[in-house]
């Protein structure tokens, strides 16, 4: 068998044998049951609460839940402005890099707060080493509020009538405590014994075999990269981000860098199963995502392997597959499942440069990120899922002349309301930005004319793209967009804050009145939600709404770019 | 809100001193034990630095063997891919110059023959390997301008294949700098 895709076959693979007992842990976790590591952390956990004079017994409802979250949020937006804004005259710069422009603060600020780490800089010569610890701070705790919003969620799963939802900041502080910070420790410690640099030093400089004069850039870059995989950041140490020889070392390092990206993701399904006890349930879940994730990555790992037919058509050997952008070290297959396993989960580092991809594989890149809920982000996935089992009860209860009931908990024209909006928001923010865009270039494609890098339907799937993945909280870049300029820095800062909260608001509140409801035990006439029948459902809702809202757009980018290159 | 924004400051502050202090320095003291001291692990030759083992450097002369294109001009300071689309007709014309010029440099070669690494840019403008086949189509010209025997040349290139993780996982591949060094040694 290929010893490329017998690799990423085994990734997978690996992936879920690892989320299975991770996600039966974090249930336990997130429950206040005993694990092993009590002992270790208990301690650090008390000092969180005792500083932060919490009361982790004190539940909130979902109200209170949100107010914590988006306060908490607020600092850190105004925390990090004034770090970024003052980096340059701020210790830990021993490569004098300048401070950031306030609008290009702005786009970093919300772009890691919101957990997508969309980066219109780059790390070597954009960010001073305080920035990037910073950034790195955001890369641990936007992933922790996401997975404690989503906690939030799974506790109103219950089958019982209350307003008592748990303490965010229990469920907050034991994701970062119990979770991410062990997990970041034994990932950071094999990326710097496989070559990682973690060191302040700054720039080294040699001359080159050839004699040439070349500076290099270091930095603590071991611990970032530990957790910009694992929290679904993304946000990389280097401009290169896991393309970078330094960032990535190697084929073993790029499989612990990739298993990182899903393996908190899926974990949740199963932790979701352990916290309201339905297996069965978590199981279905796991089902449908799974297809979906399959749906684009062999399609994707198949094209990339066969290469670009314009080069085929030159008449040059593509063993290999198409490998502008790639490295020689991952191969085509490896950046290919790499490329999707980090569009549909919303991590946003890459392995290879996703511009470069073959048309057909950027479109199932932006596919991932338009669901954006096989798997999804830490968290936040399971909430974009949420809202489409609720459409879809409602609308196989309808179908079948039956109340639609989630969990025992009728689902009425309220719940329905936020679920519609907040399905409906993604299509609107990623199009319309789009077409904002492309009415401004295509009026004065002078003036604009350093946006695109790539011209005809290719320039269009950079900004669609770029307007795609900071919709979907994601980071992952069409990189030849120019896009450190006043207009992409502010418009993809609002859209990626409307992107992150409303969806986490909608299913929270969505949960909470559930939650409030009276329970209703199962009968023969209720809807069973844990059956092939019902992910079906949900597939199909999910594909009319996320897919199909996209088709025209994608019809004008990746597929007649595709066309195209096949004539 | 009042009741939250204090507990919201001091959470903030203590995880700055956890997570950027504690755990940054725990991994820094970690990686005091990793190789060259989490630094960065460079190739000394004769005591003076001649690069870093991970990252490529730019190999342009007929008498290496040469490296993969660099959309960053192999700058370890600024790394970056071409970020070029596949139907672009301006880079097909310059992977089209990229395999006329091979083609001069390397005459006994078909073009056919040449491996597509040879004339794409990488991901991160700094990737230190090429293909076996990237290899072995540069021996007759490093044979040539090194007045070497080719069969020696491709017995260090064979020496050189670095096989897939445990036999089984992932990609065959060359280190050009690795080569490089080799090269000069061989008489």
């Amino acid at each position: 068998m290929n010893t490329e895709i017998f690799g990423v076959a085994l990734m997978f693979l690996l992936t879920v044998l690892l989320a299975i007992p991770l996600g039966r842990y974090m249930g336990k976790v997130y429950s206040g049951h005993k694990t092993w590591l009590d002992g270790l952390l208990n301690p650090l956990d008390k000092l969180f609460f005792k500083a932060g004079g919490i009361k982790p017994e004190k539940e909130m409802n979902w109200k209170q839940h949100l107010v914590a979250l988006l306060t908490i949020n607020f600092v850190w937006f105004l925390f990090s402005m004034l770090v970024l804004m003052m980096q340059g005259s701020l210790p830990l710069n021993p490569d004098a890099n300048p401070s950031m422009t306030a609008d290009l603060a702005f786009n970093t600020s919300v772009s890691f707060i919101s957990n997508t780490n969309l980066q219109h800089y780059s790390g070597e010569s954009g960010v001073s080493y305080l920035g990037q610890l910073i950034l790195m701070l955001f890369q641990f705790i936007s992933a922790a509020a996401g997975m404690a919003a989503c906690v939030v969620v799974f506790t109103a799963m219950k089958e019982k009538t209350t307003d008592k939802l748990g303490n965010f900041y229990n469920f907050f502080i034991k994701s970062l405590t119990r979770i991410l910070l062990p997990i970041s420790i034994v990932v950071a410690v094999i990326l710097a014994f496989n070559g990682t640099p973690m060191t302040f030093k700054g720039k080294d400089q040699f001359i080159s075999m050839q004699g040439d004069t070349v500076n290099v850039s270091r930095g603590p870059a071991a611990a970032m990269v530990a957790i910009k995989q694992l929290g679904t950041n993304g946000g990389g140490f280097f401009g290169a981000n896991s393309a970078h020889p330094l960032e990535n070392p190697s084929y073993f390092t790029n499989i612990i860098e990739d298993v990182c990206i899903i393996l908190i993701p899926i974990a949740m399904i199963f932790t979701l199963g352990y916290i309201i006890r339905r297996k069965r349930f978590a199981w279905m879940v796991f089902g449908i995502m799974t297809i979906g994730f399959l749906l684009f990555v062999i399609p994707s790992i198949y094209l990339e392997m066969k290469g670009n037919p314009a080069i085929t058509q030159m008449g040059i050997a593509q063993n290999l597959g198409s490998m502008e952008g790639k490295e020689v070290r991952f191969g085509s297959a490896a950046s290919a499942y790499w490329g999707i396993t980090t569009t549909v989960t919303s991590n946003g580092s890459v392995n290879a440069m996703h511009d470069s991809f073959t048309p057909l594989t950027g479109m199932f890149c932006l596919l991932g990120m338009m669901v954006n809920s096989f798997y999804g982000g830490v968290g936040v996935g399971f909430l974009n899922f949420y809202i489409f089992i609720i459409i879809a009860v409602f609308i196989s209860g309808l179908m079948v002349g039956r109340t639609p009931e989630f969990m025992g908990k009728k689902i009425e024209a309220k719940e329905m309301k936020i679920a519609a909006i907040i399905a409906l928001l993604h299509p609107f923010l990623i199009l319309v930005g789009t077409a904002l865009a492309s009415y401004l270039f295509s009026h004065n494609p002078t003036a604009y004319a350093s946006w695109l890098n790539n011209p005809g339907n290719h320039g269009f799937s950079e900004m669609l793209y770029e307007y795609t993945s900071s919709s979907a909280n994601n980071g992952s870049g069409f990189e030849g967009l120019g896009d450190n300029t006043q207009w992409w820095n502010i418009s993809c800062g609002i859209i990626m804050l409307l992107a992150r909260f409303l969806p986490i608001i909608g299913p929270v509140a969505i949960a909470g009145i559930l939650a409030n409801k009276k329970y209703v035990p199962e009968t023969a006439g209720t809807l069973k939600t844990d059956t092939g029948t019902f992910g079906i459902m949900i597939f199909a809702v999910i594909f009319i709404i996320a897919a199909l809202s996209f088709f025209p757009a994608l019809s004008l980018g990746p597929i007649a770019e595709y066309f195209g290159l096949h004539q | 809100m009042k009741q939250h924004i204090l507990p919201a400051i001091k959470l903030t502050l203590l995880c700055v001193v956890i997570f950027c202090g504690a755990y940054s320095l725990l991994i820094l003291g970690i990686a005091q034990a990793a190789p060259n001291k989490g630094e960065g692990q460079t190739i000394t030759i004769n005591g003076k630095i001649k690069g870093y083992a991970l990252e490529g450097q730019s190999f342009t002369q007929d008498t290496y063997f040469n490296g993969r294109p660099s959309a960053a001009g192999y700058n370890a300071a600024g790394s970056s891919g071409s970020n070029k689309g596949p139907s672009n007709p301006d880079y097909l014309k310059e992977v089209q110059n990229r395999v006329d010029s091979f083609l001069v440099h390397n005459p006994s070669v078909q073009k056919g023959n040449i491996p597509s690494e040879l004339v794409t840019a990488s991901g991160s403008g700094l990737d230190p390997d090429i293909s076996v086949e990237g290899a072995m189509v540069q021996s007759a010209r490093i044979a040539k301008t090194r007045n070497l025997s080719e069969e020696k040349i491709k017995a260090l290139v064979t020496q050189q294949i670095q096989k897939p993780l445990l036999g089984l996982l992932g990609t065959v591949k060359i280190n050009v700098l690795q080569l490089n060094i080799e090269l000069d040694k061989l008489k």
